[in-house]
């Protein structure tokens, strides 16, 4: 296990009596590509702001390395932030734009255009130098952005949807670049963003938040795979997020159907929420499924088919590569390792929240 | 109907009362009495007792320019800091006084200075040494300040607010303290602000003849002074006219100037 570079402990934060962050506890370790991901307004970009210091937390500590940075301003902290709208000093040319934070730390002429060279090559934009941020394309000036951090050699690159306003093209290439330079330089990489391809193509943890709560932390494949409630579910991917009983350890009832699982220790007759990713239901024969519909809308969407399958009242989101007609009858089948369930939310505190993203 | 069309009143009332003025003005500078061509009204700028007056316009509507300048900054940085429910109802405090007669406000000025105006009277009751700045440059500069601060003060906070917080943020994230994220990042960035502001005091106050005369007394003389002197009192045009242009070139190196550092246009916004 690599060390823990930056610990946050009992975050909390209000604004004009809004509860943005409460009582937050995080950490990241070395060499990591966490994503904070969540709707707007869930605390994500806070948090990050918190990391940066740019807002002082009403409550808590942020460790770094072991030392305590709380009320270190941002001009003291050894990280550095990638903003949103890529906030380049436009009177400056790319070289000083890229210089700034050396010539601040009274670096050398030879290091800091060294360096200036270096961060280009790195961004795949040589030769830019004399070029004024004005004459560069989105994606370049983001890579700009990205060479004046990276310069300064922080431990931890704070990045606020630096992606937001590409096309997706330029978005998944740049997705790719963002990967290879966390891998070449060996920096710590802490990533705000509410796109949750963007969040699983990325990450080695994803910490997904909702209205200032963390609601579950995992790898991108557990976080797909084993969503803990239904907010987490429902924001990752499209799902189908039923209501259900546990009728016993690996037997779970649904929509009057009892469907075979692989989930333990829930207990006897036990409310559940459970949860099936639209590409793990399987249209079969109708005799042959567990439940039987009838499609009731389709659309291609170039990788596969999106259904929508009337099944015992409840609309079941398919994706599929077989196409059936809109009316046929189809019967729904679904293997029990791909049937996850969760508890329903206890409280508010550890709510499952829907929102209109 | 062409929409070029529209622009008609305006090109009319353009070559009316700007162009062709501007071309009389031209023309009877660089005529004698006579109609004969000469350079010797824009040459009398030389003479001393012109000379002196140019110099001393000059000195005053800097020193005047400076001092809103000085002013002017550090309001507009309170103001630009502020949430916009608040700073409109300053904005308001400041521009209030412009709904007033420019002359009014200044003939205002002159009974408050005055040996005997309610400055000094205020200062006698509480046994202050009295102030006695009427009839000097300094009465001149007040007025200059007085009328012109709020053209200085709008161009540099709508240069100020059209900076991105992030850019700041961006600025001290790379390890710049409060006054070089100050001077490497929002000074230049609010240069063009600045510039307009300069020229939108500088070219007024070097060109007033209202402010002088009044505060000023008849002792101090400033080139618009002249000028007016030359056209209403002495009625040589053809002088007048000479020195006009002489003025004229100043401001428009002023122009100049402005134009080269105001590229995005800042001022235009006002």
């Amino acid at each position: 296990m690599k060390n823990v570079l930056v610990n946050l402990e009992h975050i909390s934060k209000t604004y004009d009596n809004h509860m943005v962050l409460d009582d937050l506890n995080l950490y990241i370790r070395e060499n990591e590509f966490l994503t904070l991901l969540g709707p707007s307004g869930c605390g994500k970009t806070t948090t990050l702001r918190i990391l940066g210091g740019f807002e002082q937390p009403d409550t808590g500590k942020v460790i770094f390395d072991g030392a305590d940075i709380t009320c270190l301003p941002a001009n003291k902290r050894p990280l550095n932030t990638v903003f949103q709208k890529y906030a380049l000093f436009t009177h400056m040319n790319i070289a000083e734009n890229i210089a700034f934070g050396l010539k601040i730390k009274n670096k050398t002429k030879d290091y800091i255009n060294d360096k200036i060279k270096y961060a280009l090559k790195l961004v795949n934009l040589d030769g830019y130098e004399k070029r004024m941020p004005d004459s560069l394309s989105g994606g370049q000036q983001q890579r700009i952005a990205i060479a004046r951090a990276i310069v300064n050699e922080p431990r931890l690159l704070l990045l606020d949807e630096p992606l937001g306003a590409l096309d997706l093209k330029l978005r998944q290439d740049m997705q790719y670049e963002l990967i290879r330079l966390k891998n070449e330089l060996g920096i710590t990489f802490i990533y705000v963003t509410h796109d949750q391809e963007e969040a699983l193509t990325m990450s080695d943890t994803i910490v997904v938040m909702n209205q200032g709560y963390i609601q579950q932390i995992g790898s991108p494949e557990r976080i797909y795979n084993e969503p803990e409630n239904a907010f987490v579910a429902d924001f990752i991917g499209d799902s189908n997020i039923i209501g259900g009983t546990m009728i016993q350890d690996r037997l779970v009832e649904i929509l009057g159907a009892r469907f075979a699982c692989v989930d333990e220790g829930f207990g006897q007759n036990k409310p559940v929420d459970v949860v099936i990713r639209p590409e793990d239901v399987e249209l079969v024969k109708p005799e042959a499924g567990t439940i039987q519909g009838v499609v009731s809308h389709i659309i291609f969407k170039g990788v596969h088919y999106e259904m929508e399958v009337q099944a015992s009242g409840f609309e079941w989101l398919v994706h599929s590569t077989r196409m059936f007609p809109v009316g046929t009858p189809v019967g729904i089948q679904v293997e029990p390792f791909n049937i996850q369930i969760m508890n329903k939310p206890e409280s508010e505190d550890e709510e499952a929240v829907k929102t209109d993203e | 109907m062409n929409k070029k069309m529209l622009s008609l009143p305006y090109l009319f009332w353009c070559a009316a009362f700007i162009i062709i003025p501007l071309c009389m003005v031209v023309y009877y500078g660089l005529t004698d009495k006579t109609g004969a061509f000469t350079l010797a009204n824009i040459a009398a700028i030389a003479t001393a007792e012109h000379s002196k007056a140019l110099w001393f316009s000059l000195l005053l509507s800097l020193a005047g320019t400076i001092i809103c300048l000085l002013l002017a900054y550090p309001l507009a940085m309170i103001l630009s800091g502020m949430k916009v429910s608040q700073h409109s109802f300053i904005v308001l405090i400041f521009i209030l006084p412009m709904w007033m007669n420019f002359l009014l406000r200044t003939m205002a000025w002159e009974t408050l200075l005055e040996k005997n105006g309610i400055i000094n009277t205020v200062l006698r009751f509480l046994h202050l040494p009295s102030l006695n700045i009427i009839n000097t440059p300094s009465a001149i500069i007040l007025g200059m300040v007085y009328n012109f601060l709020p053209f200085m003060v709008l161009p540099i906070y709508n240069a100020l607010t059209k900076i991105d917080p992030n850019v700041v943020n961006a600025a001290k994230d790379l390890g710049a303290g409060s006054i070089q994220t100050f001077l490497r990042i929002i000074f230049p960035l609010s240069l063009p602000g600045v510039i307009s502001g300069i020229t939108m005091v500088f070219v007024p106050a070097l060109t007033t003849f209202v402010i002088s005369t009044l505060l000023g007394g008849s002792k101090i003389l400033l080139i618009g002074n002249v000028i007016e002197q030359e056209f209403t009192q002495t009625g040589n045009w053809h002088l007048g006219s000479g020195l006009s242009i002489v003025l004229m070139i100043f401001i428009l190196l002023n122009m100049v100037l402005s134009a080269i550092f105001d590229k995005e246009g800042e001022g235009a916004t006002l």
